[in-house]
């Protein structure tokens, strides 16, 4: 059975190779964000030397490592469950011997994969040679911000299945997919650090998952966060994994409850 | 054993309302209304193993529900439900490897990658061993023709080809249950034909047991031996198809075609006291409806006494017919069907 799911992450793969189009438009977007970021940056700095506790070089480097993470941990879920269940075609998901869920996972993975390896590695390399950016040397902080990058992976394919799956209980969950995506940015901290957020902001982000998405992790890879606390930062991702489990696993039993199959 | 068993099957929708206008929108974003509906309304039935049975009804009256019960995808709201001994919803993950469902209408089968691949990742989601895989693989692809299909992707097949695809798709991890939903729908007449006999086939040799939906009653007289009929969520008749219409057939048609024209005041004259009735077709040709009742041979003799005929022809009232009217009237007393239709 475990062949089956490593198949859905290949084929994914695969088909993401198979519309290459987008995967060339995709590295010109990031590239302009991370450019646009950078200059803002630059702009807000002026002749400081830091702002909130971030140099001039930790923050280039936060913004490239930040936006690179995102293409990996990034994927459509929501918006794939969504249109299943608003034509039916989770109908025939449930016919089959696995886990619907579980799937969509895999499929998340298959396409974080691929642009891992064709869209971020790559992608580093361009954004080190035209910004400032410094990577760190210890090959243990690499190795600890894969794991976290991972977690990021899941946190954020976990909050898309369950935005996703509240088209079982709304006609049409479009805005509040827009909502989650904003959300997403805003708050992990790919737009802005959460160190820059009003105090009262930022207390109430450290109870939400989405600074366990990015803030956090690139902290660690920028040496903001000293490598003897990355120990907490990952227990607070795998908690923030756990905890999401439940709450999709209960909107997944009264989906299929409710279900209720468009088009015959 | 039962394949599949049933008893006081329940299902009801919660259906949002719209209000109408700007200011019922207004009001729907603040406190929704919803509607109960109840789309299949305590049904009961079983059906033994190794038995085709075909499942009609009219668009909308409960039979895509209840296969989506029956298959695991829909909890019933109330009643009981047992198929391969597994109640479906429950263990849905193992209940399915049993099972094998094709719905018309919905492809199952990968959209992007070849037709082949999709089987070989069936053959992982379903824990078929390889080399069983094959062997039965090979057998539906010589049976059904697809040889040359296998490599290309799913999205530039035909329909026809589609559907045979789909069928060797549900059919791979040899399940002994086939769900079909309207697996013929908009296919030519010899595809139809070839899906038709290669069911036949494997329930002869497999014994696997076969639940169809269709609106194509050709595929019901050509498979099943048994019909149950669906109207507005309840079950209105369960039985034999030859028994439905001959309980349900109220007679034949019988075409004359004269030599001369012949006015349809001098026909009734010819059929006085009989309880018939005619309908002129054209100046030469004229239908003569004769119920069971009447006997044919004398209904015949005084219309070949009369006049001078061309040609003969009789017409059974076909399946069509008969289901039409049951619809029409919708119950499944066929007196009351009767009265109906005579009336309309």
């Amino acid at each position: 059975m475990m062949s089956a799911y490593i198949d859905f992450i290949r084929i994914r793969f695969l088909m993401m190779l198979a519309y290459r189009v987008n995967y060339y438009s995709g590295i010109i977007i990031y590239a302009i964000n991370i450019g646009a970021y950078y200059f803002l940056w630059q702009a807000i700095y002026g002749d400081q030397e830091s702002l909130a506790g971030f140099t001039v070089p930790q923050m280039t480097t936060y913004i490239a490592v930040s936006w690179m993470a995102r293409a990996f941990y990034f994927n459509n879920l929501d918006r794939e469950i969504a249109n299943e269940i608003r034509d039916g075609s989770v109908a025939v998901q449930l016919i089959r011997p696995y886990s619907y869920l579980l799937v969509k996972m895999m499929q998340g993975f298959g396409e974080g994969a691929f642009r891992l390896l064709l869209f971020m590695v790559p992608g580093l390399l361009i954004v080190c040679l035209i910004f400032p950016v410094k990577l760190p040397t210890d090959p243990a902080v690499w190795l600890i911000y894969l794991v976290m990058l991972f977690f990021s992976f899941l946190i954020n394919s976990q909050i898309n299945i369950l935005t996703g799956l509240f088209a079982f209980f709304v006609e049409n969950n479009e805005g509040m997919m827009r909502m989650k995506r904003v959300m997403v940015d805003l708050f992990s901290g790919v737009v802005v650090p959460i160190a820059f957020f009003p105090g009262w902001l930022s207390a109430i982000m450290e109870w939400l998952p989405f600074q366990a998405i990015t803030y956090l992790p690139s902290s660690v890879f920028t040496g903001r966060t000293p490598l003897g606390e990355a120990g907490s930062v990952l227990g607070l991702q795998a908690i923030w994994f756990g905890a999401l489990l439940l709450p999709i696993w209960l909107t997944w039993r009264a989906a299929r409850k409710r279900l209720f199959v468009q088009g015959g | 054993m039962l394949a599949i068993d049933v008893k006081d099957l329940r299902k009801d929708f919660r259906v949002q309302k719209n209000r109408e206008g700007l200011s019922g929108a207004l009001k729907d974003l603040f406190k929704r209304e919803y509607r109960e509906v109840r789309a299949v309304k305590d049904i009961s039935f079983q059906i033994p193993q190794g038995e085709i049975c075909g499942y009609i009804g009219e668009n909308g009256a409960g039979k895509s529900t209840t296969i989506k019960m029956l298959t695991g995808i829909l909890v019933p709201t109330a009643g009981e439900l047992k198929v391969n001994g597994f109640v479906p919803y429950r263990d849905r993950e193992k209940f399915v490897n049993g099972i094998g469902v094709v719905f018309g209408q919905r492809s199952q089968l990968w959209w992007d990658i070849g037709v082949i691949e999709s089987f070989q990742l069936l053959r992982k989601v379903y824990r078929v061993p390889e080399a069983e895989f094959r062997k039965r693989l090979d057998n539906l692809v010589e049976r059904l023709q697809l040889g040359d299909l296998l490599n290309r992707p799913v999205r530039k097949l035909s329909l026809g080809q589609r559907m045979r695809c789909e069928l060797v798709a549900s059919l791979l991890h040899n399940p002994s249950i086939l769900f079909l939903d309207e697996p013929t729908i908009g296919l030519d007449i010899v595809v139809k034909t070839e899906i038709r006999d290669f069911l036949m086939q494997m329930n002869k040799e497999e014994g696997t047991t076969i639940l169809l939906t269709t609106h194509d009653l050709q595929d019901i007289e050509a498979l099943c031996s048994r019909v149950i009929m669906l109207d507005d969520g309840r079950v209105i008749y369960d039985g034999g198809l030859d028994e439905l219409k001959t309980k349900w057939s109220k007679g034949r048609e019988i075409q004359f075609q004269f030599a001369a024209q012949t006015p349809i005041g001098k026909l009734q004259m010819l059929t006085e006291g009989l309880e018939v009735s005619w309908t002129v077709e054209n100046e030469l040709t004229a239908k003569l409806f004769v119920p069971h009742e009447v006997s044919v041979s004398e209904a015949m003799a005084r219309v070949v006494g009369g006049a001078d005929i061309r040609d003969i022809k009789i017409f059974e009232t076909n399946t069509d017919e008969i289901v039409r009217g049951i619809y029409q009237s919708g119950s499944a007393d066929a007196e009351a069907a009767k009265k109906e239709v005579a009336s309309s």
